[in-house]
């Protein structure tokens, strides 16, 4: 199959031509990797919803609380109405990118993703404090061991993510926006939209389902 | 005061921990082999920071080879790994072999000892010497079949690199200070849990996987981006090497079933560290959660590690049947119809815990499909030697002995996907006897065949032919009598992981199979012994051409020892099996008509940060020495942000001068030295020019 192939080319096989200077675009490569690492990790969060889902169930409550005790809609829809912000406001921040509107726009606008990130993570933490001071603990249950393997595992992300967007603050503000800063941007806008995207599973499955 | 702190600084780690002493108060043969194994860590350790300094070997070391981000350097550091770790495998597969030559009734090893052993030994064959070498191998081989300078994050390769060996460190640490698990290598609670092992065994065994397992996923990413972006112009899908085919099927898979592995370990240390009820008996844990988690892994990691080994066999039979490789369309198809199909099996890993039989008829028919890819493969391999002028080089003897032997164990496979026989033989020898049928003859020959076919590649000589084929025969010899013996134990009802056993029946089967284990450490020592005879005999097997076996891909189109940027001039690829084509019409050593410079990413601290601080991270999570582990991990990760903060290392720009000088003076040699036909492939005038082959087949 190969040799016939061939025979429409000048060199068989293999030659070398005057080398074109290409481009070797380490973004493009740099997102790729991007994507596959996300890839993995959404299985990590599929696992965790699993054995979660497999918990629902009376032998794993195991006597304590059930999702119905524990779960109220305001909390929750306080934590989303921040995350899903803070979304927003990561977009604005790639627009100012995208459009070159100056190194304050994308600074102020990273500021309010990373204040809203803190809000989210301050009410969140308050809800585990509240769980604390109940009895609802991860040692109490099978049940609540799977909560709070998949609900702080977001939140680390989201504190891995914040961090990430401190590190970013502090690159862009002493090195503008160049095409390092550009690259490394979407991807963290990448990660961060990821995580609301995480986020709206466990509302939907975890807080929703569980009043329901 | 003074005891608190002590606890604090050194956690767990107090008297009884120190194996190396253990045999002082209690001189039993148990107790010697412990101790003499503790010893041999810290002696080998010792000898090699011996001949390091000796031979001033600490600074060439570490810039040639440790700060490096060249894939070939770290594909060596691979193997080496996985070498050290194939010794260390061996050795306890042979001491358990003895042990049960002589366990009618009791043997020498205390049961605790032998679950120790066959708990390391399945953990580090797989971890620590399967994985790395076929990691070696895709580093050493994949930028040179696709065309590439380097992979597309050469920095994250070193990373990975770093984290195995941390694994590998903890595992080899474990032989001195304190007892490894002595669950199995797949660990399952609620008997790994912390009721049941309380010390710091499983713990070993959670934080060397989870440490490996980061680095595999990373080299996953790493190598599925550098295959869809860094190949040579012209060099579509269609015309990779079957080896890079395989390489990216693998590479996908580490993206997606390392995760569970990451998963259920990470679970398990919740239990054992924070009371969580993932798996324990009570309070509502499940344990089905565990072996389902695990077998999402291992199923697929069998095929992880399968395929690479079929790549190699691809790339094997065809260089030396001189024929370009049959069906290379169906063996794509048949690789990425296994990849996907090996994520829908793994529930056959426990048929017997106690599902509905409709869910285990469904597995256990997938299983039997997933037979059918690798059928299409034996019989491409075997289409591709007939007609062709086989020469039985010794990757040929380990790829004839395999596709005997793996059809074998594809059939006992068969045999286990039925539900109903499963239940029969499932935790019997015969299973143990299936597995080690499917991954020596496919995993472990793969790989040899695969270190003495690109070795002169790498370094500039040929291996030793002769101690090759000893060595070879020894291993294929050695495995049929340590493993068919199993089969027949095991449909007799002998279980697995059992130190002792009272049936007089299984004595003489079980003496046969300690004879294998002889033979296969004979094999292991003249392995050894063929590596020093081909270096101190270097100079009559040198390859200078680049070409020692008329070989078909890319790679061989370069010089040996590979220069650091691997092509003078990034070739243009007009068709499958590029080298050979080129090579028929006469045209295999083209001058490029331009030269450029050539950037190569710049070294890095990386790799050896991780090695040290993940040990340290893994150690002081193990031990409970939370100090410990709370700076290793402040040093990696303020290592990353650094790293982020201050942006790449400078590129090393190598003239274009200096390339034209080099790739001039290496034609110019080539161009003296006589082809040689391939009935002298194995003499001293080999120097790596190939001849054309005049009868040719199609």
């Amino acid at each position: 199959m190969s040799g016939n192939s061939t025979a429409i080319y000048a060199a068989p096989g293999l030659s070398f031509e005057a080398e074109e200077h290409h481009d070797h675009d380490h973004a493009g490569k740099a997102l790729s990797g991007f994507w596959l690492f996300m890839m993995s990790d959404l299985i990590i969060f599929g696992l965790f919803f699993a054995t979660y889902a497999t918990m629902l169930t009376p032998m794993s409550y195991a006597g304590g609380p059930t999702p119905k005790d524990l779960f109220e809609l305001p909390g929750a829809a306080m934590e989303t109405a921040a995350l899903l912000t803070s979304t927003l406001t990561f977009g604005f921040a790639s627009l100012a990118v995208k459009y070159d509107m100056g190194r304050g726009k994308v600074l102020g606008w990273l500021a309010v993703t990373l204040a809203l990130g803190m809000v989210f993570l301050g009410l969140e933490i308050r809800e585990f404090v509240h769980m604390f001071a109940i009895g609802a603990v991860p040692e109490r249950s099978g049940f609540l061991s799977s909560f709070f393997g998949l609900v702080p595992l977001h939140g680390a992300h989201v504190t891995a993510g914040s961090i990430w967007l401190i590190i970013m603050m502090i690159q862009i503000a002493r090195k503008g926006v160049d095409e390092t800063a550009k690259s490394r941007l979407a991807r963290l806008a990448l990660f961060w939209h990821f995580l609301d995207i995480i986020w709206i599973g466990i509302f939907s499955v975890v807080y929703l389902g569980g009043i329901a | 005061m003074t005891q608190e702190f002590w606890k604090m600084v050194l956690g767990r780690l107090n008297f009884e921990s120190l194996d190396f002493l253990k045999a002082f108060y209690d001189p039993t043969l148990n107790e010697v082999i412990l101790t003499g194994a503790a010893w041999a860590v810290l002696a080998g350790g010792a000898l090699g920071v011996a001949v390091l300094t000796y031979f001033r070997l600490w600074g060439p070391m570490w810039r040639k080879y440790l700060v490096s981000v060249d894939h070939k350097r770290i594909g060596i550091m691979y193997i080496v790994l996985a070498f050290l770790m194939l010794a260390r495998g061996v050795i306890e597969g042979v001491v358990m072999r003895a042990q049960q030559a002589d366990g009618l009734g009791g043997g020498f090893l205390s049961a605790d000892h032998y679950a120790q052993l066959f708990s390391t030994h399945g953990t580090i064959m797989i971890f620590f010497f399967a994985m790395p070498f076929l990691t070696g191998l895709i580093n050493i081989v994949v930028p040179l079949q696709i065309g590439a300078r380097d992979v597309s994050f050469p920095m994250l390769n070193s990373v990975s690199l770093g984290l195995t060996v941390s694994g590998a460190m903890l595992i080899m640490i474990s032989l001195v200070l304190g007892k490894f698990s002595t669950g199995g290598w797949t660990a399952y609670p609620p008997y790994t849990e912390s009721t049941f092992q309380p010390g710091v065994g499983p713990d070993y065994w959670i934080w060397s996987l989870m440490l490996a397992g980061v680095g595999s996923t990373l080299t996953g990413i790493n190598f599925v981006v550098t295959i869809l972006k860094e190949r040579a112009p012209g060099m579509t899908l269609m015309k990779m090497p079957m080896f890079t085919w395989t390489a990216l099927c693998t590479s996908i898979l580490m993206v997606f079933a390392l995760p569970p592995l990451t998963v259920a370990a990470g679970m398990l240390a919740y239990d054992r560290y924070l009371g969580f009820h993932f798996f324990t008996n009570a309070l509502g844990g499940n344990m089905m959660n565990f072996a389902n988690l695990l077998w999402l892994f291992g199923h697929p990691e069998v095929y992880i590690l399968i395929l690479p080994a079929f790549g190699v066999y691809s790339e094997i039979v065809a260089t030396y049947s001189g024929k370009r490789l049959y069906g290379y369309g169906s063996l794509v198809v048949a690789t990425m119809v296994i990849a996907i199909l090996s994520f829908t099996v793994w529930l056959h890993h426990f048929f017997t815990m106690g599902q509905d039989a409709n869910v285990n008829a469904a597995f256990g028919i997938a299983t039997m499909l997933i037979g059918v890819p690798t059928g299409v493969k034996v019989y491409d391999w075997m289409a591709t030697m007939y007609r062709g002028r086989v020469r039985f080089s010794v990757p040929m003897v380990y790829m004839v002995a395999f596709m005997m032997l793996f059809v074998i164990g594809g059939l006992t496979g068969i045999i286990l996907a039925n539900p109903s026989i499963d239940f029969q033989v499932h935790n019997t020898l015969f299973l143990v006897a299936h597995f080690h049928n499917m991954l020596i003859p496919g995993l472990l020959f793969g790989m040899l065949a695969g270190y003495t076919y690109w070795f002169p590649k790498v370094f500039g000589f040929r291996l030793n032919d002769k101690w090759g084929y000893v060595s070879a025969y020894c291993w294929i010899t050695g495995f049929v009598l340590v493993f068919f013996p199993l089969y027949i134990v095991g449909l007799m009802g002998m279980t697995r992981r059992t130190v002792a056993y009272t049936n007089p029946a299984y004595e003489p089967w079980m003496i046969v199979s300690g004879i294998g284990g002889l033979v296969v450490t004979v094999a292991l020592a003249t392995l050894v012994l063929q590596l020093y005879v081909s270096i101190r005999d270097r100079e009559y097997t040198r390859d200078i051409g680049g070409d020692p076996w008329d070989a078909r891909t890319l790679e061989w189109a370069t010089p040996s020892p590979i220069p650091a940027y691997n092509f003078a001039v990034i070739p243009h690829i007009h068709a499958r099996e590029a080298f050979a084509v080129a090579k028929e019409a006469g045209m295999g050593y083209q001058e490029p008509k331009k030269y450029s410079d050539i950037h190569l990413p710049g070294d890095t601290y990386m790799g050896v940060i991780m090695a040290v601080f993940g040990t340290g991270f893994g150690f002081g999570m193990i031990w409970y020495m939370w100090w410990l582990a709370i700076v290793c991990f402040a040093v990696m990760a303020v290592a990353f942000v650094g790293r982020a903060l201050r942006g790449d290392r400078a590129a090393v720009i190598i003239p274009a001068a200096q390339v034209e000088a080099e790739h001039r003076a290496w034609l110019e040699r080539v161009r003296k030295l006589a082809p040689i036909t391939r009935e002298h492939e194995q003499d001293g005038t080999n120097y790596g020019v190939a001849a054309p082959d005049q009868g040719a087949a199609a």
